[in-house]
């Protein structure tokens, strides 16, 4: 994730920014941001951008443009949709790209001087002898897959600053590596984080089926009860819409698949009918923080602190994310300007972020999520509860339940899930799929997605939860393949990851690690 | 010697294309561009000359609008010493781009022109083969080879043709045009992007070179090509020989 475009103060700070995560190179404008924006096009951004650019934000031009007309909510069983009343209140946000907006935000960032280096990945963070943060290093290039250095091996480069501010989005490979290695969680508001998948398309559909600004959000089928999720479905300027599905990531039998469950999905009477005579213009996925205020850590860490989803301000009865990420990185970059030129520390920024909306705006949404853990009818009574009635003034917190990873129920313990096979018009298998993300990643190099014991798949994933990573991950990188001698092993193409993060999350044993590959690879996500 | 380099940016190798609602060409709205390609392992034999000691300069030229800078600017991370941007918003065929850089030759009197086979997105495989027409200088297309003499003062090129391998001795001033294999090109590394943020990229017009654009050519009508169709499973030989037959059409 860029250390980003919150950046854009009046005060000009000099600020070098690198991509985190093996993004989209050159041209310098290109950059696309996989973070939790794959979800987040809802936006109440206009806030944020009126903060950054107070004077003049009908000149600014930016790609905001289609004002939300409608906010629907169903509850779906398998053949009907019931209607509810709808919790949100988008009255005023717009529908919008993100990766549109970001690009636009980017070019702003250069004119102020702001030097954005996509295509390289900070693979390492960089301390000093007492432990500080000083900086980030790329990872080498041009290594190749068996570990030897090719012709056009370029060693990494460090970065080094006075302040590091990391913003890689939902599970930062660094960030992660950085709050473990201080203890942020711990330090913070205490629980640990949750998480979901969110697989989304770009469809464009016949015009007489289009409605600029139309928002949809969906509840119930095709997850079951136990299983919390949900789909939303947000109309775009140019016949353009944006439908995803977001599973919890915590959900407990390792036969589901979130990526069938939205094709599914997208066959209800409800939607069907939107989409049939489209077609799809791109896909993606990407995980993102539902821990909210329970799970913010400790953000600030000796030499830097930790912005945006990295930390995790998302507010999940919103289902949104990018304004209180925005903030945060405009409430980090004003401390460290303090920090740069007035000696401030960069605690402040704790204080700072604690006495902002972004703090009494999570605090209101705290019990929403964790009332789901006692089921979805009970989540929809408690949550009506909490926001009729106690409007966010609850005198309780709910605690969150088990880690995601821990939530996985034994193979031998739980049905299994037949899922129908893709039809090509409305759902498609997940080569299909693949192809239109446009993610690429130079076959020659090492996977980027490590195991921390070789032999856990084989022995744990495969025997006790059926391999649920061949099920969960939205590009099918680990698949279970038959050896020569007829055995069952673990292959991980990594050339087709999406970077979305869900098997660093949801392995059982915590022994998938993702980490960057080769910078330049990843998702071409460009209108999602 | 001076080389000269043309490159061209393209919409990218990976990106997943789809032709606009109007038929009239391919969507480039939102999507990502990058060098083509073989202008890239243009540039790299071009770089390599260069730092061999046969060659004191490398000028990268690209022509378009204003957002064919970012690639220039690659193309001097990537080593280039300075660029020339021909400032031109439409489109450009490759006689107008071969008589661009005619004029460009008669400028800076390179001692080697080096060109990509043929871009990914016209797929035209012309402009090479053009400007060598209109300098009157020998050619070597396809190269998967180069190696100069300095003492001759020639290049003697490894063709990839459809029969295998041509070898072509060409006089210097000539013109080359890369194909896959003839290397590997570098990345740009981190800091020479930031130094190349300071490297001159010199603007012209096709006016300024007293080019007059005019196109023989115009796109009339662009469409995807026809859905690939379901196999079908025939259960006997007399079944396959009467679909060749009268389905097909080819027996």
């Amino acid at each position: 994730m860029l250390i980003c475009q919150f950046v854009l103060w009046r005060k000009v700070l000099k600020l070098v920014l690198i991509s985190c995560q093996g993004m989209c190179l050159s041209p310098v404008h290109w950059m696309n941001f996989s973070h939790s924006g794959n979800r987040k096009m809802l936006i109440s951004v206009k806030i944020s951008l009126t903060l950054s650019y107070p004077s003049n934000k009908k000149n600014l031009k930016a790609p905001i443009h289609v004002p939300v007309t409608s906010d629907k909510f169903l509850l779906l069983t398998k053949n009907h949709a019931l209607p509810l009343p709808s919790p949100f209140n988008n009255k005023g946000n717009y529908v919008i790209s993100l990766s549109e907006l970001v690009r636009w935000l980017g070019v702003k960032a250069e004119e102020l001087g702001v030097e954005i280096y996509p295509g390289f990945a900070a693979s390492e963070v960089l301390y000093d002898v007492d432990d500080k943060v000083i900086g980030v290093a790329t990872n080498d290039m041009g290594v190749a897959k068996d570990g030897t250095r090719k012709d056009n091996f370029q060693p990494g480069v460090e970065l080094k600053g006075k302040v590091t501010l990391l913003a890689e989005g939902c599970r930062g490979s660094l960030s992660e590596n950085v709050i473990s290695k201080y203890n942020l969680r711990d330090k913070g508001q205490g629980q640990h984080q949750t998480y979901a998948l969110g697989i989304k398309e770009v469809w464009e559909v016949s015009g007489d089926k289009h409605y600029p600004g139309l928002v949809l959000h969906t509840l119930g089928w095709p997850l079951d009860h136990k299983t919390y999720g949900g789909s939303f479905l947000y109309h775009m300027k140019d016949r353009q819409v944006a439908i995803g599905f977001v599973v919890a990531l915590n959900y407990q039998n390792p036969f589901l698949n979130p990526y069938e469950e939205f094709q599914k999905f997208k066959h209800h009477p409800a939607i069907r009918n939107l989409l049939e005579r489209g077609t799809v213009l791109q896909y993606g996925a990407r995980t993102l923080n539902e821990g909210g205020y329970q799970s913010i850590p400790y953000p600030v860490f000796p030499g830097g602190a930790i912005i945006g989803c990295s930390a995790g301000f998302l507010n999940v009865p919103k289902i949104k994310g990018t304004h209180t990420a925005m903030k945060s990185g405009m409430v980090a970059a004003e401390t460290a300007f303090g920090v740069l030129h007035e000696g401030f520390s960069m605690e402040a920024y704790w204080e700072k972020l604690i006495n902002s909306w972004i703090w009494r705006e999570l605090h209101a949404a705290r019990n929403f999520r964790p009332a789901f853990e006692y089921g979805l009818i009970p989540g929809l009574v408690l949550s009506a509860l909490e926001h009729y009635v106690m409007k966010g003034r609850s005198p309780w917190t709910l605690k969150h339940g088990k880690p995601d990873h821990e939530a996985t129920k034994e193979a031998r313990l739980c049905p299994r899930i037949e899922y129908p096979k893709p039809d090509g018009v409305l759902s498609f298998d997940v080569p299909t799929s693949l192809y239109r993300s446009n993610t690429n990643h130079d076959h020659d190099q090492p996977a980027h997605l490590r195991l921390r014991d070789p032999q856990i798949p084989e022995l744990v994933n495969l025997p006790i939860y059926d391999g649920p990573e061949s099920r969960y991950c939205p590009a099918h990188v680990y698949e279970y393949m038959p050896d020569e001698k007829g055995q069952l092993k673990l292959q991980i193409n990594a050339q087709n990851c999406l970077h979305c993060k869900a098997c660093d999350i949801k392995d059982p044993k915590q022994n998938i690690q993702w980490t960057v590959p080769e910078g330049g690879g990843g998702p071409g996500y460009s209108i999602m | 010697m001076k080389i000269m380099v043309a490159i061209k940016r393209v919409i990218d190798y990976a990106v997943k294309i789809r032709v606009k609602p109007d038929k009239s060409g391919v969507e480039t709205n939102n999507v990502k561009m990058s060098m083509n390609p073989f202008c890239e392992i243009a540039l790299e034999e071009a770089l390599r000359i260069k730092e061999s000691g046969l060659a004191s300069e490398v000028i990268a030229v690209s022509m378009g609008p204003t957002q064919v800078v970012d690639t220039i600017r690659t193309g001097l991370a990537m080593g280039a010493d300075r660029a020339i941007h021909v400032d031109y918003p439409g489109t450009l065929y490759p006689l107008s781009v071969a008589k661009i850089l005619k004029a460009l030759v008669e400028i800076e009197k390179p001692g080697l022109i080096f060109l990509g086979k043929q871009a990914i997105d016209d797929d035209c495989n012309q402009t090479g083969q053009m400007i060598a027409g209109l300098l009157k200088w020998p050619q070597g297309t396809f190269a998967s080879k180069v190696v100069l003499d300095k003492e001759k003062q020639t290049a003697v090129v490894d063709r990839e043709v459809d029969g295998g391998l041509e070898t072509l001795c060409l006089d210097l001033p000539a013109v080359i045009t890369a194909d896959l294999r003839l290397n590997q090109p570098r990345y740009a590394t981190l800091p020479n992007i930031m130094k190349a943020k300071s490297k001159v990229i010199k603007k012209l017009t096709p006016e300024d070179l007293k080019v007059e654009i005019k196109s023989d050519i115009e796109v009339v009508k662009v469409t995807e090509p026809p859905k690939r169709k379901a196999g079908v499973l025939v259960s006997s030989v007399d079944e396959l020989i009467d679909k060749l037959k009268n389905e097909a059409r080819v027996v």
